[in-house]
């Protein structure tokens, strides 16, 4: 118990003189570039999320992380500079493969999910072990995992690269902000009256795919999914309206993606799990206003 | 010219015929029950005449002016939208996505359609209300303001009553009667022989091969007509 204590109060102590280490921070680019990088990719997963979740596609999010963790690690051993290239497309194939098997057959669905999601992280793991040239291969593990420091570490092109796939996917969801909703209330009506469900559920899928190998950079592909679901279900606790679930979605996971990180900084803690506890910590916020407004 | 035709139409999966050889017509104005057991190929008929699915054989064709994505479709509810975020407002309007397919938002003759049609069905009141909040008859209101919205002419009703009490049933079978008699075409698939008798003027009776096709007053004095409409229970007795 007094280790414990002993303990907390060693962790509390890393806040003393806190707001000028965070003041200090900033004068860094890098920082500067996490937060930047932070906060989109948070909005853009959020804004997915909220149909993920509704058409029960959370795993789908879990499972691509992990493709995208094994294309990590083939990206790794081949030597690649950037290994970005190779990881995007692996992901975006194995995102619409998943979406056409899901479709075919529904039952085997969630069985190939986890197939896939398991498989591709043991392969990860194991390519990782044999032909790794770096000395610290459970490090360089868990930081793909856990995303370490990966987000402060940011290159400019990565930066870049995140700013534009993120207007990209803002703007084309509100462009096709009715058709989303539409095709997830009710794919068989929407496509009756002429709406090609097919290739909205197609695009969604390619832009999970986006977003997860971005936002691994952020809090690594063991928790990307936290990312994309937890928002969206604080969210559904309190609003009724679609319009209104997917803004406060969006706001909840800039506060926390945000929060998290500019808490992490003086804390000393990793980002991306900050960034999750932060977000889980919300979710139980709105779990306990929903009850509330319920009652009365 | 009839609105609806199918002629010699082969529906199923995988070459497995499910239904064969089927031939009817709709006209403008008219209202078709197609009634038969579970399994006959019922779902299998709406998801063809909606485009979804392919024939095997034979060709379905519209006429009269009407396109295949103005039948305004009214679904059978799935888990998903029982617990749907989403206000009835925001639902109906969704109705209106067929035209001007190139723009990204509602124009204003799409809402003021859509409040005509909330109107209409007396639910204009729960406008801003949530979707998974309302009762079961409320719900199939707001689904068919919203397959009105979507269609001028033809409506296709997959089991409209299902789940609903005796009362809101027979609420819901007359509103469907006062939209068929302002002209709108009604195509409605049902369990409920008793109510497709009383309600429509033709009945298609399927499966596998079709049993029966033609006038309600023809079908009550078949065998299988004879059958149904004389059991107990059904909608009129309430």
């Amino acid at each position: 118990m007094s280790e414990l204590l002993s303990k907390l109060t060693q962790f509390a102590g890393r806040f003393d003189g806190g707001f000028e280490t965070l003041q200090r921070s900033f004068q860094y680019p890098f920082v500067r570039n996490a937060l930047i990088v932070g906060v989109l990719i948070a909005l853009c997963s959020s804004l997915l999320g909220v149909t993920l979740v509704l058409k029960r596609f959370s795993f789908i999010g879990d499972g691509l992380s992990h493709v995208a963790f094994g294309a990590m690690a083939v990206a790794a051993v081949a030597g690649l500079t950037n290994e970005m290239l190779v990881v995007l497309p692996i992901t975006v194939i194995a995102a619409v493969l998943l979406l056409r098997s899901g479709r075919k057959a529904r039952l085997a669905g969630d069985a190939s999910l986890a197939m896939l999601s398991v498989g591709a992280l043991g392969l990860g793991y194991l390519l990782m072990n044999l032909f790794s040239a770096s000395g610290n291969i459970s490090g360089d593990v868990c930081t793909t995992l856990f995303g370490a420091t990966s987000i402060l570490t940011l290159s400019k092109f990565e930066v870049w690269l995140c700013i534009g796939m993120s207007v990209f996917v803002i703007a084309s969801f509100i462009l096709m902000y009715n058709r989303i909703f539409s095709v997830t209330f009710d794919e068989v009506f929407a496509t009756a009256t002429g709406t090609r469900a097919g290739a909205y559920n197609l695009f969604i899928a390619v832009i999970t795919a986006v977003i997860i190998v971005l936002a691994m950079n952020l809090v690594g592909s063991l928790l990307v999914s936290a990312l994309v679901i937890f928002p969206a279900i604080s969210a559904m606790r309190v609003f009724k309206r679609f319009r209104d679930v997917v803004v406060c979605s969006a706001c909840v996971s800039v506060f926390c993606a945000a929060f998290g990180l500019l808490l992490s900084i003086p804390a000393q803690t990793p980002v991306g799990s900050t960034i999750v506890v932060v977000d889980l910590l919300v979710f139980f916020i709105f779990s306990l206003v929903g009850k509330i407004k319920k009652i009365s | 010219m009839p609105q609806l035709s199918c002629k010699d139409v082969t529906l199923g999966y995988d070459g497995r015929a499910v239904i064969e050889n089927l031939n009817f017509e709709v006209n403008a104005g008219e209202y078709l029950c197609i009634v038969g057991e579970n399994g006959a190929g019922k779902s299998t008929l709406i998801k063809a005449l909606l485009g979804l699915k392919a024939p095997m054989a034979g060709k379905i064709t519209f006429g009269d002016g009407l396109k295949q994505t103005q039948i305004g479709y009214l679904p059978q509810q799935t888990p998903v939208q029982r617990d749907f975020p989403a206000s009835v407002r925001e639902i109906v309007r969704t109705g209106c996505l067929t035209e001007g397919r190139a723009r990204p938002f509602y124009t204003p003759a799409q809402k003021a359609h859509a409040e005509e049609r909330m109107r209409r069905l007396g639910i204009d009141g729960l406008a801003n209300r949530c979707y998974r909040e309302l009762s079961g008859g409320q719900q199939q209101r707001v689904l068919l303001a919203r397959a009105l919205c979507a269609a001028e002419r033809m409506l296709l009703l997959d089991e409209p009553v299902a789940g609903l009490d005796p009362k809101v049933s027979r609420e819901m079978y007359e509103l469907i009667e006062q939209l068929n008699q302002s002209g709108m075409t009604v195509i409605m698939v049902s369990h409920d022989i008793p109510a497709a008798v009383k309600y429509a003027s033709h009945i298609l009776h399927v499966s596998r091969t079709p049993l029966f096709f033609g006038r309600k007053e023809d079908y009550i004095e078949t065998d299988s007509g004879k059958l149904f409409a004389s059991v107990p229970g059904g909608v009129e007795d309430v």
